[in-house]
C-alpha cells in the first residue's frame, strides 16, 4: 500500500517513538504528584514544552498543551466568548469545521459572527468585511488550507487586522513543518497546532497564546496548565510532540528539496490527462494537489485508486461520513459536479518519487478505462 | 548524556497514575507504528483499520461496565468526561430547572464544572459528607428541589477510596427525573460496575487510573432512556457529533486493552490487594494516634488514607522519600493548603496536614508494603521525638485545650 494521505495524519517517526516508550513504562508519574515520579514527569514536560516553543519561536510560557487540533480551536473560540461576551467573530469560509462549528454553536447563543469569503484562488477576501455593516473584532483565518494547500498571506491579514484592532487566531496545523511559522514575526494573537500532521502522535496539540489575552479556560479541573486546561497531562503524548517538533526545521528543507520536484511531476502529469488542479494560481504548500477530472466519476476513481493499493482523500478527513462535496471548493466557486469528485494528494517526507510515478501510472490507467465507459454511454 | 544513578522510590500513589501495563503497551505500539491512519480517513484501508481498532476498543470498555458501546464516547480523560457531562447535560435539560447537586469531596474537576454552570446562572448544592467520607441518603433527599435537573457522586473517592451507594443515589435520582452521573474514573477495576442494572445516565471514565495510557477516557451516556448532552467541542461532527476530534487510535486501543484486562483480572487483583491493603493497615495501625480516613469497609482495597497525629506534614512527607505518595490529590498537591476533602470529612487542618494516601495496586508487593511500614515506624518515631506537642500528649496534657500564649 501506498500512502498518499499525509494531510489526514502522519506515521509517527521513529525517534519519537522512542523518546515517548519510557513514558509509558517505567516514568510514569503524574506531573502533579510532589514525588520523584512526579517530578520526573513535570520536568519531561517542561522539556517538551521548550521543544514547541523552539519550532513556532514562542516563548514556552504561551503554549497550552490540548488533546487536539479541535479542542484547541474550540479552546480559544469559546474562550474568548466567556471572556468577552460582546465578541464579533469572523473566519473564513474555508475553515476546518473545528473552527466554523464553535462559531456557529455560539452564533445560535446571540453571538455575531461573519463568514468571510474567499477568492477563486482561495484566498481570503478581507474587502468582503470591509462592505460590512460592522467588521469582526476577532477573526480566525487558517494558514495553510487542509484540501486545497493555500497559503494565506498571513501579513496582510493580520496587518490589516491590527490596524482596526482586531484580534487574530490563526489555524496553524497544516503550515508547521511545511512553512516556516513564526508566532512572534507574525503578531497574531492565538495559533493552533497538532503533533499527529508533523510525524507525532495522535491525541495532542497546542494553542500558542499571546497572554495578553485573558482567556477563559474551556476544560476546567485540577488546574493544569496554569489553570487553562485541566485534565492530568498526556505524558506520553507531550514527549512526542515535543520530539517531533524538534523536526520540523528538517521537514522543511524536505519539503523545499524533496517533495517540492515531485508535487511538479504530479501535477504536470496531473493537466496533462486532462485533470483541474484546485489553487494553483495561489501560493500552496508542496505536499498537497487536489484535483478533479470534468465529466468523471471522482468516487469510482478514487475506489479505484484504493483497490490498487493507493491511500488518497476524498476531501477532509475530518468530515466524518460525509459524502458531500468539499465546502473548500463550494467556498471558492467551482462547481458542485466538479466538486463532488475532487481526489486530494498529500505527500510526506517518507513519499518518494517511484511511488508518484506509481501513483500516476494508476491513475492514468483507470481515467483512460472511465473516459472510454463515460464515451461508449454518450 | 545525562548519567543517572537516582533510585527510583517504591511506588505507593496508584490512585495517581497508573503505570502502562506491559501488555497494553505491547497493543498500542501497532497503532503507532504501521497501522497510523486516521480513524474518519473513509476512503483508504489506513482508515478502516484505525476505525476497527477504535470499535473493538469501545466493546472492551463498554464491556467492563456492562454497557452497549454505542453508549461510550471518548474524551481526552476523565476532566473532559466530567465537563462534558455536567456542562453538557445541564445545558440541554435545563428547562427542568437550574439546580445541580455534588458533594464537597468530589474531583476538582467536577467541582470547577459544577462552579462553572454557577457563572452561568445555576443554583448548586454541595453535599458534606459524613464523617466516614459517605453521602447521607436522606440527607440527599432533603437536598433535593423541584428544579434540580442533575446530580453528580462519584463512585469511589479519590483521596479516601470510599465507595458510594450509586444505587440508592440513582434510584432517587430516577424518582425525580434527575439526570445522575457519576464519576468512575477512580472506581473501574476496582469495583464492579454494571450500567445495565445501575441507574446512572453518565459515567465518567479514565485510562491512566486502569493501567492504560494518559490522555485518554470516555464518556457513558446512556441510551435507554435516552439521555442527551450538548457538545462542547464542535468540528467534524466525531463521536456521533457529541465531541469532535481526531481520535487518537493508539491511546484508545490502550484504554481498551485495559479495560479488557481489568475485566478479566479484577477478582483475583482484588483479593490480593485486599491482602496487602490488610498488611499495610495492621501495620501502620501498630503505630499510635493514627486516624484513618473514610470508612474501612465500604473502601475499595487499593486505598487507606491515615493521619498521623503530632507530626508536622511536611517534614513527614520529606522524610518518606523512599515511597512515592500523595499527601493530598495529586492534582492539587502543589498547593500547601489542607486536603478539602479531609477538611469536609471534620478533621482539622492539622490532622489533614499529616495524612498521607497509600495507593496500592497491581505490581505491589509484600516487600513493598513491608517496607513502607518500617519507614513509617521508624520516621514518624523520630519526628515525634522531637515533638514538643508530642512529648505534652505523652504526660498527659490535653492539648486541645492548651491556651497558648499571643505573640
Amino acid at each position: 500500500m501506498i500512502y498518499l494521505d499525509h494531510n489526514a495524519t502522519t506515521a509517527i517517526h521513529p525517534e519519537v517513538l522512542d523518546e515517548m516508550m519510557p513514558f509509558y513504562q517505567s516514568q510514569y508519574g503524574n506531573p502533579a504528584s510532589n514525588h520523584r515520579f512526579g517530578r520526573k514527569a513535570l520536568t519531561a514536560i517542561e522539556e517538551a514544552r521548550e521543544k514547541v516553543a523552539n519550532a513556532v519561536n514562542a516563548h514556552p510560557s504561551q503554549v497550552i498543551f490540548t488533546a487536539s487540533g479541535t479542542e484547541s480551536n474550540n479552546t480559544i473560540i469559546q474562550g474568548i466568548a466567556d471572556s468577552y461576551p460582546d465578541t464579533h467573530f469572523g473566519y473564513s469560509a474555508i475553515e476546518h469545521p473545528c473552527v466554523s462549528q464553535p462559531i456557529i454553536s455560539l452564533a445560535k447563543k446571540g453571538f455575531s459572527s461573519t463568514a468571510i469569503s474567499v477568492s477563486q484562488d482561495g484566498l481570503v477576501n478581507l474587502n468582503d468585511l470591509e462592505k460590512c455593516k460592522e467588521i469582526p473584532n476577532f477573526i480566525s483565518i487558517m494558514m495553510v488550507n487542509n484540501e486545497t494547500g493555500v497559503i494565506q498571506n498571513m501579513p496582510f491579514i493580520i496587518d490589516w487586522a491590527k490596524k482596526r484592532k482586531v484580534l487574530v487566531h490563526t489555524d496553524a496545523v497544516q503550515a508547521l513543518g511545511k512553512v516556516p511559522v513564526d508566532f512572534e514575526e507574525l503578531g497574531v494573537d492565538a495559533m493552533t497546532i497538532s503533533s499527529h500532521k508533523i510525524y507525532g502522535p495522535q491525541g495532542i496539540a497546542a494553542l500558542i497564546l499571546n497572554k495578553k489575552i485573558d482567556l477563559m479556560p474551556f476544560m476546567k479541573g485540577g488546574g493544569q496548565e496554569k489553570g487553562l486546561r485541566s485534565g492530568t497531562e498526556n505524558l506520553a503524548g507531550i514527549v512526542g510532540f515535543g520530539k517531533a517538533c524538534e523536526r520540523v526545521a528538517k521537514n522543511i528543507v524536505t519539503f523545499n528539496e524533496t517533495i517540492k520536484p515531485m508535487q511538479d511531476v504530479l501535477e504536470k502529469k496531473l493537466s496533462k490527462m486532462g485533470a483541474v488542479i484546485f489553487g494553483t494560481r495561489s501560493e500552496r504548500i508542496a505536499n498537497t494537489t487536489f484535483f478533479s477530472f470534468p465529466k468523471l466519476d471522482g468516487v469510482t476513481l478514487l475506489t479505484a485508486l484504493d483497490k490498487k493499493g493507493f491511500s488518497v482523500a476524498s476531501g477532509s478527513a475530518c468530515s466524518s461520513n460525509n459524502n458531500e462535496p468539499s465546502h473548500v471548493l463550494l467556498a471558492m466557486g467551482v462547481d458542485m459536479e466538479l466538486a463532488q469528485g475532487a481526489i486530494r494528494v498529500s505527500l510526506g517526507v517518507d513519499s518518494n518519487p517511484t511511488q508518484v510515478e506509481e501513483f500516476i501510472a494508476a491513475l492514468k490507467t483507470e481515467v483512460d478505462r472511465l473516459k472510454q465507459l463515460t464515451a461508449m454511454a454518450a | 548524556m545525562k548519567i543517572e544513578k537516582m533510585t527510583m522510590p517504591i511506588y505507593m500513589d496508584y490512585s495517581a497514575t497508573t503505570p502502562v501495563d506491559p501488555r497494553v503497551a505491547e497493543k498500542m505500539i501497532p497503532f503507532i507504528t504501521e497501522d497510523f491512519g486516521n480513524p474518519a480517513s473513509r476512503s483508504h484501508p489506513y482508515g478502516w483499520t484505525a476505525e476497527k481498532a477504535v470499535e473493538n476498543a469501545r466493546k472492551e470498555v463498554a464491556k467492563l461496565v456492562n454497557a452497549d458501546p454505542r453508549e461510550i464516547i471518548w474524551t481526552s480523560g476523565a476532566t473532559e468526561s466530567n465537563n462534558l457531562a455536567i456542562k453538557g447535560a445541564s445545558n440541554f435539560y435545563s428547562s427542568k430547572g437550574k439546580h445541580i447537586i455534588t458533594m464537597a469531596t468530589e474531583h476538582k474537576a467536577v467541582i470547577d464544572a459544577v462552579r462553572e454552570m454557577e457563572r452561568l446562572g445555576y443554583e448548586t448544592t454541595f453535599m458534606v459528607p459524613e464523617p466516614n467520607g459517605l453521602v447521607d441518603i436522606e440527607k440527599f433527599k432533603a437536598a433535593l428541589r423541584p428544579d434540580t435537573v442533575l446530580a453528580t457522586i462519584m463512585l469511589v473517592n479519590n483521596e479516601i477510596g470510599v465507595v458510594q451507594d450509586i444505587e440508592e443515589l440513582g434510584n432517587i435520582c430516577r424518582e425525580n427525573k434527575i439526570i445522575f452521573h457519576v464519576d468512575a474514573a477512580q472506581a473501574t477495576g476496582k469495583v464492579a460496575i454494571d450500567l445495565e442494572k445501575l441507574p446512572v445516565d453518565l459515567m465518567s471514565f479514565s485510562a491512566h487510573k486502569t493501567y492504560g495510557p494518559k490522555g485518554v477516557g470516555a464518556l457513558y451516556v446512556r441510551r435507554k432512556p435516552r439521555i442527551r448532552i450538548e457538545a462542547q467541542m464542535h468540528g467534524g461532527g466525531h463521536e456521533r457529533g457529541m465531541r469532535s476530534g481526531t481520535l487518537a487510535t493508539h491511546q484508545i486501543v490502550g484504554m481498551g486493552e485495559a479495560f479488557r484486562i481489568a475485566r478479566e483480572e479484577m477478582q483475583e487483583e482484588n483479593a490480593r490487594i485486599e491482602k496487602l491493603q490488610k498488611r499495610l493497615l495492621d501495620g501502620l495501625t501498630e503505630i499510635d494516634e493514627t486516624y484513618i480516613n473514610g470508612d474501612l469497609d465500604k473502601r475499595v482495597p487499593h486505598n487507606l488514607n491515615i493521619s498521623f497525629n503530632y507530626v508536622e506534614g511536611e517534614s513527614l512527607i520529606m522524610a518518606i522519600k523512599g515511597i512515592a505518595v500523595s499527601s493530598g490529590s495529586a492534582c492539587t498537591s502543589a498547593s500547601l493548603e489542607p486536603s478539602y476533602v479531609l477538611r469536609a470529612l471534620g478533621r482539622s487542618d492539622e490532622l489533614a496536614h499529616s495524612s498521607i494516601r497509600f495507593s496500592i495496586g497491581r505490581f505491589t508487593t509484600e516487600k513493598d508494603v513491608d517496607y513502607t511500614i518500617e519507614l513509617l515506624k521508624e520516621k514518624i518515631g523520630k519526628l515525634r521525638e522531637l515533638s514538643p506537642l508530642w512529648e505534652m500528649f505523652q504526660e498527659g496534657i490535653d492539648i486541645e485545650k492548651v491556651e497558648w500564649a499571643a505573640h
